[in-house]
């Protein structure tokens, strides 16, 4: 190993590592909005707009996100939507999460039993504030952990992006090892980088998870 | 079948009431009328439809046939839908208060809080007043000590009889029970009993589903027995636990009351 190159090359990795996290947290922002329509979405009586989201989650969760972004990135422009790498990458990172949080999100709210819901609205609580006051305080322990499992995967994938040129941590490593031929040195490095990250947003889930899960333990 | 019980003011009519779960009729026309302070008890054997004929008093279920009234008021609005039904309903029930056979705290909040949240959100009560209000509900059934404790921590009666303070920290005109005993231990089911009755001495107007036949007898003022959702025979409960007229009645009372008959 060498280890001065390592050394070497630390500040441009870290650098680009701060694309990978911009990129991911951004897409998670944004996701979160997205998974939310489509869970609201998925409550109306009216059934086509329900097929909808169904269908839109289905064509997501069917396809690969490293075809996604070629097609969104390559594809758009044919139907006059151009977008910076960045942009791109971060749209179709958040639309694409956004359809598997919604799945989680929904999920853990029907994770709370129905007696929840009843005894809530038998008290007299309209349907918005059974959801707010008591369904979702219940349901957030669940979201958390399955959200978080998502947000790690988004980190993870966020290294595709760099198929449209964005000058993150994977496609600067491979512009490194272009220029130094030391791949197992400047991956090793790179792969490091993911496990901080990746343990950073575990830490961050494992507070909001205990911060949720207060009343269980007092 | 005009009886004492029947002269006062009707606080819940329920009136050809009709409920089907796809093709299965599970009520099939009942009439029943609670009078205001008076209790009234619904027996039967499981899958009667006693349950369903309570929890469609709260709107718990969506009655397809017949009306409900609350204090003159009527409950199921066929001709209203969307945010004006909403309004409607939610304002109904928060004049009824109702008990869960599996309790359906809120495991989130503390037991003041269980209690408190529907005065402090839906009645607008300062926080103060409703805690005040809170304790002395949960001093009346015996667990004012237990106020800042989570419902996890409870046994069951004591989460039952921190449901019953929930409830009647609305206020309510009318306290509904569906089967608040059922879920409990033999030894818990006393301490639920007792509060049960504590509310009957002061004249609260109870509308019960019950499985304990003893409770039943001891504290109703009127008696239903219900099978196969029809109403089999009515009366007070004096006459139908010891010389009921149906032979259907007697046959589920022999198997309920056993021995201690």
């Amino acid at each position: 190993m060498d280890f001065n190159l390592m050394v070497e090359v630390t500040p441009l990795l870290i650098e680009a590592a701060w694309v990978t996290i911009d990129v991911s947290a951004r897409s998670m922002f944004f996701g979160f909005f997205v998974a939310c329509g489509l869970v609201f979405l998925q409550s109306f009586r009216f059934a086509p707009i329900r097929w909808f989201a169904r269908g839109y989650i289905s064509v997501v969760r069917g396809t690969p996100y490293f075809v996604q972004l070629l097609l969104v990135f390559y594809g758009g422009p044919s139907i006059g939507v151009r977008l910076d790498p960045i942009t791109c990458g971060v749209f179709v990172g958040a639309f694409n999460i956004g359809a598997y949080m919604s799945e989680a999100i929904r999920g853990s709210i029907e994770s709370v039993d129905s007696g929840q819901t009843e005894a809530a609205r038998s008290v007299g609580f309209g349907k918005v504030q059974t959801m707010v006051s008591i369904v979702l305080p219940q349901a957030a322990p669940l979201m958390i952990r399955s959200v978080g499992v998502l947000a790690i995967v988004l980190v993870k994938n966020s290294s595709l992006v760099s198929i449209i040129s964005v000058v993150e941590l994977t496609y600067q490593a491979q512009r490194l090892i272009g220029s130094t031929y030391k791949p197992l040195e400047i991956f090793t490095l790179s792969a490091l980088m993911y496990i901080v990250i990746v343990y950073a947003v575990m830490g961050i889930i494992e507070l909001a998870y205990r911060r949720a899960t207060r009343y269980t333990t007092q | 079948m005009k009886t004492e019980h029947q002269t006062d003011t009707p606080m819940v009519e329920i009136r050809n009431v009709h409920k089907r779960f796809g093709d299965l009729e599970v009520l099939k026309g009942i009439d029943l009328t609670v009078n205001r302070g008076k209790i009234v008890s619904i027996i039967g054997p499981s899958g009667s439809g006693k349950s369903t004929l309570l929890r469609s008093v709260n709107h718990l279920e969506v009655i397809d046939q017949g009306e409900i009234l609350l204090d003159g008021v009527q409950v199921n609005r066929p001709d209203m839908n969307g945010l004006a039904f909403e309004r409607h309903i939610n304002h109904i029930r928060q004049n009824m208060g109702m008990v869960f056979q599996h309790f359906n705290l809120f495991p989130h909040l503390s037991t003041i809080d269980n209690v408190t949240l529907g005065p402090r959100k839906l009645k607008g009560m300062d926080k103060k007043i409703a805690r005040e209000l809170g304790m002395e509900l949960l001093d009346r059934v015996g667990l004012a000590e237990k106020a800042e404790v989570f419902p996890n921590h409870l046994s069951g009666g004591q989460k039952q009889r921190v449901a019953i303070a929930r409830a009647l920290a609305m206020q309510p005109k009318v306290m509904l029970f569906d089967e608040a005993t059922s879920a409990l231990d033999p030894e818990l089911v006393e301490e639920v009993n007792r509060v049960m009755r504590g509310l009957a001495e002061e004249h609260m107007t109870m509308l019960i589903v019950t499985h304990e036949m003893t409770f039943a007898r001891d504290v109703s003022d009127w008696t239903m027995f219900m099978d196969g959702g029809v109403v089999v025979e009515e009366c007070a409960p004096e006459k139908l636990f010891s010389n009921p007229d149906q032979e259907r009645t007697c046959n589920f009372l022999r198997k309920h009351l056993g021995d201690n008959h």
